[in-house]
């Protein structure tokens, strides 16, 4: 029992943290938007020299090997910079499926995406909406209990305009074959559910990060800002709504870190603990958000303010892979139907190690 | 990170299970709130210290068993899961224990812990003050040197187990020039000193759970003082650390009582609809978030780590937790609420209502959420006095 993380493990998130509060600048955020697109391939290939789309990527292919207690740092950290980027869809759920479902057809993606050539778009049940479908190489989209890869050329997107241009939407139709079928009948649905829950777990790693960038900003303008003479982050008002925000934030955070774990160790509690994970992360990016809009008063209601940039990321991340609601369905049922017994000493009565 | 148990940990574990088993009172204790209650629960401690179970963290010479907080946090689940009494010493062994083992000395340590250990003497906490509660540096008793004793004058209240124990810590101002949180003693005064008077304080629940303890010229030798004299607020500041998280709040209670409220809401699903599930799941959801992040604490105190600030963010979630869970369950037994556990129609259900009188408690003691609200701020995120 080590509810901790190892120094490389750290390192590596320090390291992403720090290259990105260069390389992804609201500046470059904001161009991103104006480009109407999600995707900057330079800063992609540099991500990729550092490892991040490879991640979980296992080194025959050019990956880096790791499991998901490291993954959920380093997507802490793109949420932290407010990304744009199909990073969950491709890093996160993508490489991890493609490897599962083990054909030819699909592991001849994985170096691709490790070296930052491939970009993936990824559909599943939780939404009709498919995301960055404009700039992948790849899509993997389900259909029935299938799961099928497409090209491009396989698709026809349209733009379903929405409220982060960081997280495009698109309606996407495509003709299933049996060229094209990854996966059908069982293993098709334990991918797709396999796939819904990786990408809940990386936006809810992604949304602590955000919720961080928040408070740290909201916290920064409180201490700035004065009115009445003094800055208004010494009113207990304003203390005790970002205190809140803090205690929402953190009690999030164990909370993703062990799904990360269920996830690597292939738990039977896996989705459990992800939509776990997804509502307690999703619901501090959202406080977060809130709150710091608030704080930050009408200078915050701007477009100009950079902090719309979290505040959207925070709502489009909650509803990424399953809005809470759904989230909060699944571990009412889990709980209320398990025949497992709960209470003291439940936690981590079935855990294996990694 | 690897969050499975070793081995040893499971066999603890099953150890422990076994002996809870053979050991706990299969009827539940009287109050320890009520004079025969209190010698019920003091026996209790008696028989748990004899079986090695009173202080599982602490060294072995000083009644415990030597083991790391992560068995400690094993015990504490079968503990609860056993359904043992409440540990009527909690202010000497979670709170003041931990505070002796980090700034007092050997002869202190030989001296309190192994009778602390087995609830020979046991302990109420002296902070509050009429004119300092959440403002506790506007402490006003006073302890004045006389050679080899303190004199002490002043009053405290709102001491927890005051009304029956043996012994209260509490900080007192040594400096008479001093103010603010300079110039205090952090000081142990055995409670039959003559010029200490006890007058008990019914709380909500009718019980005489606490009380003001009045000092006339009481006099305490001067080996009683912990840490440096002046240092009170430091020495202080470590007990509190502890009172708002981890030693006091051990997370199994909190999961006991979201087992409880998720059995209460299934026995009951018929009658209150499905409003109140998505409401019972949350609270579940809390008390495992709770757990997770006392493993996580632990985890990082046992690689080196501290308790710091953050025991602020543990006090806020616990005590909301604690309130909200009550507070649904007893909208779950509508008109059957108000019963308290003796009523004929009350049907086992009136531990519900005892349960909610004392969490209401919870966002006011060991420091109000208001005040650890501006801890977290100050502290944690920067914000200005």
């Amino acid at each position: 029992m080590d509810f901790t993380f190892d120094e490389d493990q750290l390192l590596f998130q320090t390291t992403v943290r720090d290259f990105l509060a260069k390389e992804c600048t609201p500046e470059h955020v904001r161009a991103q938007w104006d480009a109407g697109r999600a995707h900057d391939p330079a800063l992609w290939k540099k991500l990729a020299e550092m490892g991040v789309p490879g991640l979980l990527v296992d080194e025959a292919h050019d990956g880096l090997g790791m499991d998901e207690t490291t993954a959920v740092l380093v997507f802490e950290e793109l949420g932290r910079a407010a990304l744009p980027e199909p990073a969950i869809a491709t890093a996160a759920v993508a490489a991890p499926l493609l490897a599962a479902a083990g054909s030819g057809a699909a592991t001849r993606w994985l170096a691709p995406i490790a070296r930052g050539e491939a970009v993936v778009a990824v559909g599943h049940a939780a939404s009709p909406f498919v995301t960055d479908a404009d700039v992948a190489t790849l899509l993997l989209l389900r259909s029935g209990d299938a799961v099928h890869a497409l090209r491009p050329d396989d698709i026809t997107a349209t733009e379903e305009p929405g409220n982060d241009p960081s997280r495009r939407l698109f309606s996407v139709a495509f003709e299933a074959s049996d060229a094209t079928r990854l996966a059908e009948g069982r293993s098709g649905r334990a991918l797709q559910t396999a796939a819904l829950d990786r990408g809940a777990l990386a936006a809810a790693a992604e949304q602590l990060g955000v919720a961080d960038q928040l408070i740290s900003m909201a916290a920064a303008y409180a201490e700035e800002r004065k009115q009445f003479g003094k800055p208004i982050g010494s009113f207990q008002a304003v203390k005790h709504m970002l205190a809140d925000c803090k205690v929402s934030l953190e009690y999030a955070r164990p909370v993703v870190h062990r799904a990360a774990f269920s996830v690597a160790s292939d738990s039977a509690h896996r989705s459990r603990d992800v939509s776990m994970a997804k509502v307690a992360a999703s619901d501090a990016a959202t406080h977060a958000a809130r709150t710091a809009l608030q704080v930050h008063g009408a200078l915050g209601y701007t477009w100009e303010q950079d902090l719309h940039l979290w505040m959207r990321r925070a709502w489009s991340l909650e509803q990424a892979y399953g809005r809470s609601t759904f989230h909060r369905r699944r571990v009412e049922d889990a709980v209320l139907q398990s025949a497992a017994p709960l209470g003291a000493g439940t936690t981590f009565a079935d855990a294996e190690p990694l | 990170m690897d969050l499975s148990y070793t081995p040893e940990q499971s066999a603890f574990r099953a150890e422990a299970r076994a002996w809870l088993e053979a050991h706990v009172p299969n009827e539940p204790l009287a109050s320890f709130d009520t004079p025969e209650g209190f010698e019920a629960h003091r026996a209790w401690e008696r028989t748990l210290h004899d079986g090695g179970y009173a202080m599982v963290p602490w060294p072995v010479e000083y009644g415990g068993r030597g083991a790391d907080l992560l068995t400690w946090l094993i015990f504490e689940e079968e503990y609860y899961q056993a359904g043992a009494p409440g540990r009527v010493n909690q202010n000497g062994i979670f709170l003041l224990g931990p505070t002796i083992m980090e700034f007092g000395t050997d002869a202190q340590k030989a001296r309190f812990l192994p009778k602390m250990a087995s609830s020979e003497e046991v302990w109420a906490q002296g902070w509050s003050e009429p004119n300092a509660g959440s403002d506790m540096a506007n402490i006003q008793s006073t302890a004045v040197r006389d050679g080899d004793h303190y004199v002490i004058n002043g009053q405290k209240t709102w001491a927890s187990r005051g009304a029956y124990a043996h012994w209260l810590f509490g900080m007192f101002r040594t400096d008479a020039e001093s103010e603010r949180h300079r110039g205090l003693s952090f000081i142990l005064v055995p409670l039959d000193t003559p010029g200490v008077t006890v007058r008990p304080i019914e709380k909500l629940n009718h019980k005489a759970a606490f009380a003001e303890v009045f000092f006339d010229d009481a006099r305490v030798p001067c080996e009683h003082l912990l840490g440096d004299e002046g240092a009170g607020w430091s020495v202080a500041m470590a007990t509190a650390g502890f009172e708002r998280g981890l030693m006091l709040r051990s997370p199994a209670r909190f999961q006991q009582t979201a087992a409880r409220l998720v059995a209460l809401y299934q026995e009951n699903e018929a009658e209150v609809g499905p409003a109140v599930r998505e409401r019972v799941v949350d609270c579940w959801m809390r008390a495992e978030a709770y757990t997770l992040e006392t493993y996580r604490t632990v985890s990082r105190l046992l690689a080196g780590g501290k308790i710091g600030a953050e025991a602020s963010l543990n006090k806020i979630f616990w005590s909301e937790l604690d309130l909200a869970m009550h507070e649904l369950a007893l909208e779950i037994l509508g008109v059957r609420a108000e019963l308290l556990p003796g009523a004929p129609s009350a049907g086992g259900v009136g531990d519900w209502l005892d349960g909610y009188i004392f969490a209401l408690s919870g966002p006011i003691y060991a420091g109000t959420n208001e005040i650890q609200r501006n801890v977290i701020a100050e502290r944690l995120l920067g914000l200005p006095r």
